[in-house]
């Protein structure tokens, strides 16, 4: 193991952000399912009965009939706003006494830096470049992620949920969520511990060998089945990808209509927002895996091999 | 202080005598001795004891008045008037849900992303002082703050770590929202100006990253904007591209960096996305942001638990009905 070289990438300035988001969200993700664990319980509780259901003020915090519901934004809630900005300020003081923000040499564009990397939180766009040609990871997957997010309220038919936390009324949206969360801040952790100098996939605790040479042979999926010509790679490809997409497609149904609830949710779904919705859980949130561990495990780069494109 | 309070004894209007048969000598002489009076009763010892009792409480001087509108006292109507009369403090309702402002709902993500932007625009108008987007200049100057100017190494290093962070705390903001199901009906649109939001504030940060002109701006810069050129019709590189009619001098990597290399017009155009343009766009969109907030009912809750067992059937179509 070489520590030095794990603690030199994690003690890096400019990586102190992602080493912080480690421990950030872990602990926010802790603190909101312990909330919808509280009110799940309490969910169950009003639904085994009625009558409690009528009386209940609905909430997992104490309440009194004589309190007031409402409070003055002066002073309680700006006395908490003050107190934070403080606190922030602080932090920011320190964080900037302690650390230096990095200066390298000045611009040369004879002079490449290896490894060359983008800042952090884009490393996850960086790290997909591996698995996706360029126009994929750096122009279609990031609008495919935008696009989905800014469609995600449209296509969440759940109307249940609304202001608490829970996780048993919303497992489908917090999910999917999750898993695009988790995966984003996935490669990002692959773009900066992992990967060293020639975007080389290094072990955390592995030497970064500035002049290591990979044998590594990657092949197209058509050509493992013996299909090197075109047309028949393209519509192989196609085949493939269309295959692809039906069969997450249909995995995705039977997860997610796994309950009595989640039926009921998926008669109040319309077929558009349904399809919208697979489309973008497939594109992103499947693929991306997907193509990840096709290329890590069986070494294939391309699935589909067109003259115009390649997937 | 008080303009209306009749304490002194009114100085009598001077009466009208008769101009004939009065030298003009005695009508000065009158004059002056009236103003003399007038001055006398001004700096008398009552009067100035009195103007500086006034003094002693300035929320009754008319300076205060004039600046803060109403009266600051422990009363419902005056803490609701004193958030609703301030410019600064509108942004909030009078009264919030007694449990909104416990941080354990909210985590105060939203504030703090805002509170940061705050930082960054004192911070960063400060550090354009000492800084030319030009070519050879740029470097010269990161070396100078870092070196000569009073503080300049910590106010760079606050508009660094105060980027870093903003990006961290919109992520835990988007986090939030989702968890707690805040961007539902009718809340979609604003999650959609959220969105955008959260990829101005990357852009912001990116377009920062070449400014100083170093190594790591400049290959990072190189790196980022050598995807444009595999833009699907509109870059050299991309699909479709060249049928498009897409080269390396006319694409939208062209575009952004103002010519086929990163050189001083990318960084001018850098410096003017960075300065200028986002941060304009940013506002408006967190002004249409906040308002939307408002506009929607508050925050989303702490809310009363909904149960399955109350859920109305057809859903898309009762949504439809639901948004007037």
């Amino acid at each position: 193991m070489d520590w030095h070289q794990l603690w030199e990438i994690a003690s890096a300035p400019d990586n102190v952000p992602i080493v912080a988001m480690l421990f950030l969200v872990p602990f926010f993700a802790w603190m909101g399912f312990r909330q919808a664990r509280a009110n799940d319980k309490l969910i169950d509780q009003l639904e085994a009965d009625p009558q409690l259901a009528k009386t209940h003020h609905r909430k997992t915090w104490p309440w009194k009939p004589h309190w007031a519901r409402e409070l003055h934004v002066w002073p309680y809630l700006l006395r908490i706003e003050f107190l934070a900005v403080l606190i922030v300020t602080i932090i920011l003081y320190v964080w900037s006494i302690t650390l230096n923000a990095p200066l390298e040499e000045p611009a040369n564009p004879n002079l490449t830096m290896n490894p060359s990397k983008a800042p952090w939180y884009f490393l996850g766009l960086q790290e997909m470049l591996v698995y996706f040609d360029p126009w994929i990871a750096g122009v279609v997957m990031p609008t495919l992620i935008l696009v989905g997010l800014m469609v995600f309220p449209y296509v969440d038919s759940n109307p249940l949920g609304v202001g608490y936390y829970t996780w048993k009324q919303r497992k489908v949206a917090i999910g999917a969520f999750l898993i695009g969360f988790i995966m984003w801040i996935s490669l990002i952790i692959i773009g900066t511990f992992i990967r060293g100098p020639g975007w080389v996939w290094f072990w955390p605790g592995q030497t970064w060998d500035h002049n290591v040479v990979l044998y590594e042979i990657n092949r197209d999926l058509p050509d493992i089945f013996g299909i090197t010509t075109q047309p028949w790679k393209g519509i192989f490809g196609g085949v493939v990808v269309l295959l692809f997409y039906v069969l997450s497609g249909l995995l995705i149904h039977w997860i997610i209509l796994r309950s009595e609830f989640e039926k009921k949710i998926f008669q109040r779904t319309s077929l558009l927002q349904y399809m919208v919705f697979q489309f973008f859980a497939i594109t992103v949130l499947i693929s991306m895996p997907a193509k990840l561990l096709a290329r890590q495990l069986f070494r294939i780069k391309y699935v589909w091999v067109t003259t115009w494109f390649n997937i | 202080m008080e303009p209306d309070k009749p304490d002194k004894p009114a100085i009598q209007p001077p009466e009208e005598k008769p101009v004939a048969g009065v030298s003009l000598i005695e009508r000065v002489r009158g004059d002056v001795k009236e103003d003399i009076d007038l001055l006398k009763d001004k700096v008398s010892k009552e009067n100035i004891k009195e103007e500086i009792e006034n003094l002693k409480d300035p929320t009754r001087t008319q300076l205060y008045k004039s600046m803060f509108r109403v009266k600051h006292e422990p009363t419902p109507r005056s803490r609701s008037l004193g958030v609703l009369t301030n410019v600064f403090l509108h942004l909030h309702p009078a009264k919030i849900n007694r449990d909104a402002v416990r941080f354990s709902y909210t985590w105060g993500m939203g504030g703090i992303t805002f509170y940061l932007f705050i930082v960054l625009t004192f911070t960063g108008i400060l550090l354009m002082f000492y800084y030319h987007p030009s070519k050879g200049q740029a470097y010269q100057d990161i070396l100078y703050l870092e070196n000569d100017v009073p503080f300049g190494k910590l106010l760079r290093n606050m508009h660094r770590w105060g980027a870093h962070l903003m990006v961290i705390t919109t992520w835990l903001h988007m986090f939030r929202v989702v968890m707690t199901g805040s961007y539902k009906t009718p809340r979609e649109f604003n999650w959609a100006v959220g969105v955008v939001l959260l990829v101005l504030t990357l852009l912001l940060s990116f377009t920062g990253y070449l400014l100083p002109d170093d190594q790591l701006g400049f290959w990072a810069v190189t790196v980022g904007t050598n995807m444009a050129r595999a833009t699907p019709m509109l870059g050299a590189e991309g699909p479709f591209g060249p049928q498009a009619g897409m080269t390396q001098y006319n694409d939208v990597r062209f575009g952004l960096l103002g010519g086929s290399i990163v050189d001083a017009n990318a960084l001018l155009r850098s410096y003017i996305w960075h300065c200028i343009a986002i941060p304009v766009i940013v506002s408006v969109l967190l002004a249409v942001h906040f308002w939307r907030v408002r506009k929607d009912g508050g925050i989303s809750g702490p809310a009363p638990v909904m149960l399955e067992s109350e859920m109305r059937s057809p859903g898309a179509r009762a949504v439809k009905q639901s948004v007037k």
